[in-house]
C-alpha cells in the first residue's frame, strides 16, 4: 500500500496545479477562477503532497508494522 | 505523577474549556458575519480590497493557522502550557475587539481593510496556539482512564462556540432592523465587542490556574525539549508519528467536520434555499441536541479505545452523505411542489409583488418584463417564487413607458409569457419536514462528535510530553484548518466542472474521510496508553 500513498501524491499536486490552469482567468467571478487561493492552496498543499509521500515511504519500508509502546522508543 | 482530584479536574477542564469556546467563538463570527464584514471593510469593485479579502479568507485558515501551531507548540514546549494558552487567549480577544473598532472603508478608506485583514491573520495564529495547548494542559491532568472523557470536554467547544456565536449573532439580529445592524457603526460589531468581555472572565480564570504537572516535572528535571519544533519533525521516530496522526486520523476527521457543521448549513442556504432564520434554527438544535455525544464517544474511548470509534465516524460519513444531503434537496424542492402540483387547487398565494421594468422592441414598442415575487405556501411549507414574466402589448398598441401602468390588465395585452425558469428561495418548512431537517443535520453532528470527541486523548497519547504540544498541534491545523477548511472551496470547483450534480461536491469530503478511513485502519494503533507521563 505504501506505493499507493507515494503515487497519489504527485496525483494531488498534478491535479491542483491543473484545475488552477483551467479556472484562473476563465472569465468567473468565484473563488476558484482568482489566482490568489490558488497559490495560498499550492504552497500549503505541496509540502502535505510531500509528507504524504515520506508517509508512502514509511509505510512501504514496513516502519508502521510496529508503532512504539512507550515514549522512549520515540 | 498522580491526576488531579475530580474537584480539581472539574476546575482544570472549566477553565481549560471556557478559553477555547471562547477562541473558536471569536474565529466563527468572522465568517459568520462576512457578508456585513464585507460590505464595510471590501467594498465591492476595489480590486486591492478584493485581493485583501481573499487573503483575509484563505491565509487566515490556511496559512497562518498551521503556522500558529508551530509558533505556539514550540512555545508551549518551552515555557509551558499554562502562559502559551494565555497568551493565545489575550492575542485572540484583543484582535476579536479591535475588529469590531476599526471604522468602516467609507472612513478610512484602504486603511480599513488592512487593519482587519491584520487582526484576522493574528485570529488565526491565535487560534493554532489554542487547542493543543488546552488539550494538552486537560490530558495531561486526567488520569489514564478517564482521558478520553477529560479531554472530550475540550471537544465541545468547538462546536459550543459555534453555538454561542449563532446564538448571539441572532439574538443580535432579532433585536433590530436590518439597517440598524448593518450601519457602518451597526449591531453586527456587537459580537466582536462582546469578544472583550468574555475573554476577560476567561483571563482572570486562567491566571489562577497552575501548570500542568507532568511539564513542570520536566522543568524541575531540566529534560524540557531544547527545539520542540526540530524534535518533532527532524527526528524520524517522532516525524513518523506526525505523518501517520495527520493521515491516519485528523485529515478525515476535519473533512467530517466541516462537512457537518459548516457545509450543510451552507448548503441549506445556498443550494436548497432555506430561509435564513429557520436554517439557523435548524442548525442550533443539531448542535444543542448533538453536543453531549462528544463526551459520550469520549467516555466510550475510555473503554473499548479511540481508533474505531474515530474510523466509523469517518466511514458512516463517507457512506451517508449523498443521501443525507440528496434527502434534504429532495424534501424541500419548491420547483417540484410547483411543477407537480397545480398551484390554484393544491397552493396558496400569501403574498405577491409585480414591478414592471420596460425594454424596446422594434415591432411591438415597449415589451413589459414583469420581476414577480410571490410567496406560496403548499402543505404547511412556504416559498418565494421569482419570475421575470414578459408581456407582450396587443396588436396595433404600441406601447410606450406612460401608456403601461404596472400591473397591466390582461386585455391591453396580446399575451402574457410566463419566465420558464423561475427562482425558488427563502423556503421555510412546515414542523415536521423542519424537524426532519434538524434529525438529518443532527445525523451529521453525530458522526463529527464520533470522528473529533476522542481524538484529543489520541494525539496527545502519540507524542511524548517534551514535545506534545508542537507535535499535536501541526497535524491537527493542517487536518481541520487546511483538509477541512477546503471543503466549500473544492465543493465549488467540483460544482463548477460537473454542473448537473448538485451533490458532487461531496466527493472531496467523501474521498478524504475513505482515504483517511483506510490509512487508519492498516497503520493505526487502538491502544490506549496508560502512561502519558513519559
Amino acid at each position: 500500500m505504501g506505493l499507493i500513498w507515494m503515487l497519489l501524491a504527485p496525483v494531488i499536486i498534478f491535479f491542483l496545479v491543473k484545475s488552477a490552469v483551467h479556472n484562473i482567468g476563465s472569465g468567473g467571478t468565484k473563488d476558484i477562477n482568482q489566482p490568489v487561493p490558488w497559490i495560498i492552496i499550492i504552497t500549503i498543499f505541496t509540502p502535505i503532497a510531500i509528507g504524504l509521500m515520506i508517509f508512502g515511504y514509511y509505510a512501504f519500508k514496513g516502519e508502521y508494522d510496529k508503532l512504539p509502546e512507550s515514549s522512549e522508543e520515540i | 505523577m498522580a491526576a488531579a482530584t475530580e474537584k480539581g479536574i472539574g476546575k482544570i477542564i472549566f477553565s481549560s474549556s471556557l478559553g477555547t469556546l471562547i477562541e473558536w467563538y471569536d474565529f466563527y463570527i468572522f465568517g459568520m458575519l462576512a457578508k456585513t464584514i464585507s460590505v464595510q471593510f471590501f467594498p465591492e469593485g476595489n480590486s486591492t480590497a478584493a485581493l485583501l479579502s481573499t487573503l483575509a479568507i484563505f491565509a487566515a485558515g490556511f496559512l497562518v493557522r498551521p503556522f500558529g501551531a508551530l509558533v505556539f507548540g514550540r512555545l508551549g514546549d518551552l515555557v509551558g502550557r499554562k502562559y502559551t494558552f494565555l497568551l493565545t487567549l489575550v492575542l485572540m480577544g484583543g484582535s476579536t475587539f479591535l475588529i469590531g473598532m476599526v471604522p468602516g472603508y467609507k472612513t478610512i478608506g484602504i486603511a480599513a481593510p488592512l487593519l482587519v485583514l491584520l487582526l484576522r491573520l493574528i485570529q488565526g495564529l491565535a487560534l493554532g496556539g489554542e487547542y493543543g495547548g488546552a488539550a494538552t494542559y486537560v490530558a495531561e491532568h486526567a488520569p489514564a482512564n478517564r482521558r478520553g472523557y477529560f479531554t472530550a470536554w475540550i471537544q465541545t467547544t468547538a462546536t459550543l462556540g459555534l453555538f454561542v456565536a449563532l446564538g448571539i449573532i441572532l439574538l443580535i439580529k432579532t433585536n433590530m432592523s436590518d439597517a440598524a445592524f448593518t450601519a457602518e457603526w451597526g449591531g453586527w460589531r456587537y459580537p466582536f465587542w462582546i469578544s472583550i468581555l468574555l475573554v476577560g472572565v476567561s483571563i482572570y480564570i486562567r491566571l489562577k490556574m497552575s501548570e500542568s504537572p507532568l511539564y513542570a516535572a520536566l522543568k524541575t528535571a531540566g529534560t524540557t525539549s531544547v527545539n520542540p519544533i526540530k524534535e518533532s519533525f527532524g527526528h524520524r521516530a517522532n516525524f513518523k508519528m506526525v505523518l501517520l496522526a495527520l493521515f491516519g486520523a485528523v485529515m478525515g476527521q476535519g473533512v467530517i467536520w466541516y462537512t457537518g457543521q459548516f457545509y450543510a448549513q451552507s448548503f441549506l442556504e445556498n443550494v436548497v434555499k432555506i430561509e435564513f432564520m429557520q436554517n439557523r434554527e435548524i442548525l442550533l438544535w443539531a448542535i444543542g441536541l448533538a453536543t453531549p455525544f462528544f463526551l459520550f464517544f469520549g467516555w466510550l474511548s475510555d473503554k473499548i479505545g479511540r481508533k474505531w470509534i474515530m474510523l466509523t465516524g469517518m466511514l458512516l460519513g463517507v457512506i451517508f452523505y449523498r443521501p443525507i444531503f440528496g434527502t434534504l434537496l429532495k424534501d424541500a424542492n419548491a420547483k417540484e411542489w410547483v411543477t407537480e402540483h397545480d398551484k390554484k387547487s393544491d397552493m396558496s398565494l400569501i403574498k405577491s409583488t409585480v414591478q414592471g421594468d420596460t425594454t424596446f422592441n422594434v415591432k411591438t414598442g415597449l415589451l413589459i418584463i414583469n420581476n414577480v415575487d410571490e410567496q406560496w405556501e403548499f402543505e404547511g411549507n412556504k416559498f418565494i417564487e421569482k419570475r421575470k414574466d414578459t408581456l407582450i402589448p396587443a396588436e396595433g398598441v404600441i406601447a410606450s413607458a406612460t401608456t403601461n401602468p404596472v400591473g397591466n390588465s390582461t386585455d391591453f395585452f396580446l399575451q402574457v409569457i410566463p419566465d420558464t425558469k423561475p427562482s425558488y428561495s427563502n423556503i421555510q418548512l412546515n414542523n415536521s419536514l423542519k424537524w426532519k431537517f434538524i434529525f438529518l443535520v443532527w445525523v451529521m453532528i453525530i458522526f463529527v462528535t464520533m470522528a473529533y470527541g476522542p481524538i484529543a486523548a489520541f494525539l496527545v497519547e502519540l507524542f511524548p510530553t517534551k514535545i506534545r504540544y508542537t507535535s499535536m498541534s501541526l497535524p491537527y491545523h493542517i487536518g481541520n484548518g487546511v483538509f477541512g477548511g477546503l471543503v466549500p472551496f473544492i465543493a465549488t470547483l467540483l460544482a463548477t466542472t460537473f454542473a448537473t450534480d448538485p451533490l458532487v461536491g461531496l466527493w472531496y469530503p467523501i474521498s478524504v474521510a475513505a482515504l483517511c478511513f483506510i490509512i487508519g485502519a492498516l497503520y493505526l494503533n487502538n491502544k490506549i496508553d496508560k502512561d502519558v507521563n513519559d
